[in-house]
């Protein structure tokens, strides 16, 4: 099983549904976020482009978080998933700069907070709160091996591209352009 | 083509605009810790070379003071933690790809090696002094008695320590700046030369301050020599290297970097190094002074213009 999420650039409108719905999913505390919109826009007048991507961990199969960490808080999970075990995390920091995609944050209550693709939530049948919520289904999310799942479906029709691939992480968040 | 980045919904503390994860603590633990582990490997080497005698302050002083350096470097780490009542998870498990894992462990060693190598000399240091209990008088009894064998294993574990403070930055893919194999070597060095720095100031013979002053000189001659390296290197990289090269010519650090850590920190202490050993009286605090200073402000510089660096996408 490896789970991961494949985000439709074209359809994605920014709203931000998706990270509402995590926060309130997760008690996220105010001011921060685990999962955020950007906005790249290109060009230059009057040839503009914008593309928008929810992003999120990415989930990488090669995580520099997990290498870093010196107690093993850090870790995967079955499907891939890259969890934090609160009461191991001493807060040193660490898997924070080692983040390419800057995707980890300190919690105010000392340990180190991310996404978990809401595995609480898969572990009862449910798609991640991101997904179920948006608005335009830009979202897509499954088990990359099997060849039926959503991701892997929106990924063998569609052109993609992965974040920073050059720094080896092999990230599972696939952006359809 | 101009491109711009807006990110909505994101105003994280420490993180958003720019990486501000790990402020004063972590260069002063990098700094105390190369600083213990220049003092123990000289005073490792002087010994195993059979010349404490002449080498007293390295030897027998100066060691004094790295249980307190590395007490305070640890208690600086300690205020960097976030989840500070878990620190003891470090020690419930051994990490081999993790350098912090590395370091906490061999600071676990060398901690406690720095104390019983200080406490072996602590006789002649205080004339008079008494352990009082008989089990502390069969314990000094054994650290004289096995004094090379544990300048032996203090020498690999400073060397160890020396080459960690610069391999806690550098196995950081994400942060381009300090990932170069480059930095282990280059703070083992820069912890050995502030380590003599803080030895001559304190020895009073001519002779030793000369020949301390002599390995400080080459040892700086090779910090200049890897810093050029890693500037260069950097340049001959990918876009986010050169990017977090020109921090350092013409980008915000410019200044800082240029004249606390190359000119005052390293150029200009050499020089009066240099000027010394031709026979010019220069009172030797000043150089010393400004080794330390120069060691202190490389590791902030490095820091905390390494956590603006990264990857853009």
């Amino acid at each position: 099983m490896r789970y991961a999420m494949a985000i439709d650039t074209a359809k994605c409108v920014g709203c931000g549904d998706c990270v509402v719905a995590c926060q309130t999913e997760n008690n996220v505390p105010v001011g921060y976020c685990r999962d955020w919109i950007v906005e790249n826009v290109s060009g230059s007048y009057p040839n503009v482009e914008i593309e928008l991507r929810s992003e999120r961990c990415n989930h990488c199969d090669n995580a520099p978080c997990v290498r870093c960490c010196p107690t093993g808080a850090s870790h995967i999970v079955e499907g891939g998933i890259v969890k934090v075990t609160h009461n191991e995390c001493i807060g040193c920091g660490a898997c924070i700069e080692s983040c390419p995609y800057d995707a980890r944050y300190s919690h105010p209550d000392g340990y180190v907070d991310k996404c978990t693709f809401c595995d609480h939530r898969l572990a009862k049948g449910q798609s991640t709160a991101c997904v179920s919520v948006c608005p335009t289904s830009c979202l897509y999310f499954g088990d990359l091996e099997d060849p039926n799942s959503e991701v892997s479906k929106a990924l063998k029709n569609r052109s993609w591209k992965v974040l920073a691939p050059e720094a080896g992480t092999k990230p599972q968040l696939y952006f359809l352009t | 083509m101009k491109e711009e980045l807006f990110v909505s919904g994101r105003h994280i503390p420490n993180i958003d605009p720019y990486l501000s994860i790990w402020h004063w603590e972590i260069p002063v633990y990098l700094f105390l810790g190369g600083l213990a582990a220049g003092i123990m490997f000289f005073a490792g080497l002087f010994l195993v070379l059979g010349r404490e005698k002449e080498m007293e302050t390295t030897v027998k002083r100066a060691p004094f003071l790295v249980p307190f350096a590395l007490v305070l470097g640890l208690l600086a780490l300690f205020l960097d933690l976030k989840h500070q009542l878990y620190f003891w998870r470090l020690y419930t498990t051994i990490r081999i790809e993790s350098p912090m894992s590395w370091g906490a462990w061999t600071l676990m060693l060398i901690t406690p090696l720095s104390i019983v190598w200080a406490a072996g000399y602590i006789k002649e240091a205080i004339p008079g002094w008494d352990w009082r209990f008989g089990i502390l008088k069969q314990f000094e009894a054994l650290v004289i008695k096995y004094r090379k064998h544990l300048a032996w294993a203090m020498m690999g574990l400073s060397l160890i320590l020396g080459v960690y403070t610069g391999i806690l930055l550098s196995a950081f893919n994400a942060r381009p700046l300090w990932n170069t194999s480059i930095l282990g070597p280059l703070f083992l060095v820069s912890g050995l030369s502030t380590g003599l720095a803080l030895t001559m100031w304190m020895s009073k013979s001519h002779s030793e301050r000369k020949l301390l002053s002599k390995i400080d000189i080459v040892l700086i001659g090779v910090e200049l020599f890897l810093i050029i390296h890693l500037l260069m290197g950097f340049l001959a990289a990918g876009m986010v290297q050169v990017e977090a090269a020109q921090l350092f010519l013409g980008g915000e650090f410019t200044v800082s970097f240029w004249v606390f850590v190359i000119i005052m920190g390293l150029a200009f202490p050499v020089t009066l190094e240099i000027l010394e050993l031709f026979g010019y009286k220069i009172p030797i605090w000043i150089p010393s002074l400004l080794i330390l200073f120069g060691g202190l402000m490389f590791r902030m510089i490095m820091v905390e213009a390494g956590q603006i660096t990264r990857f853009l996408y």
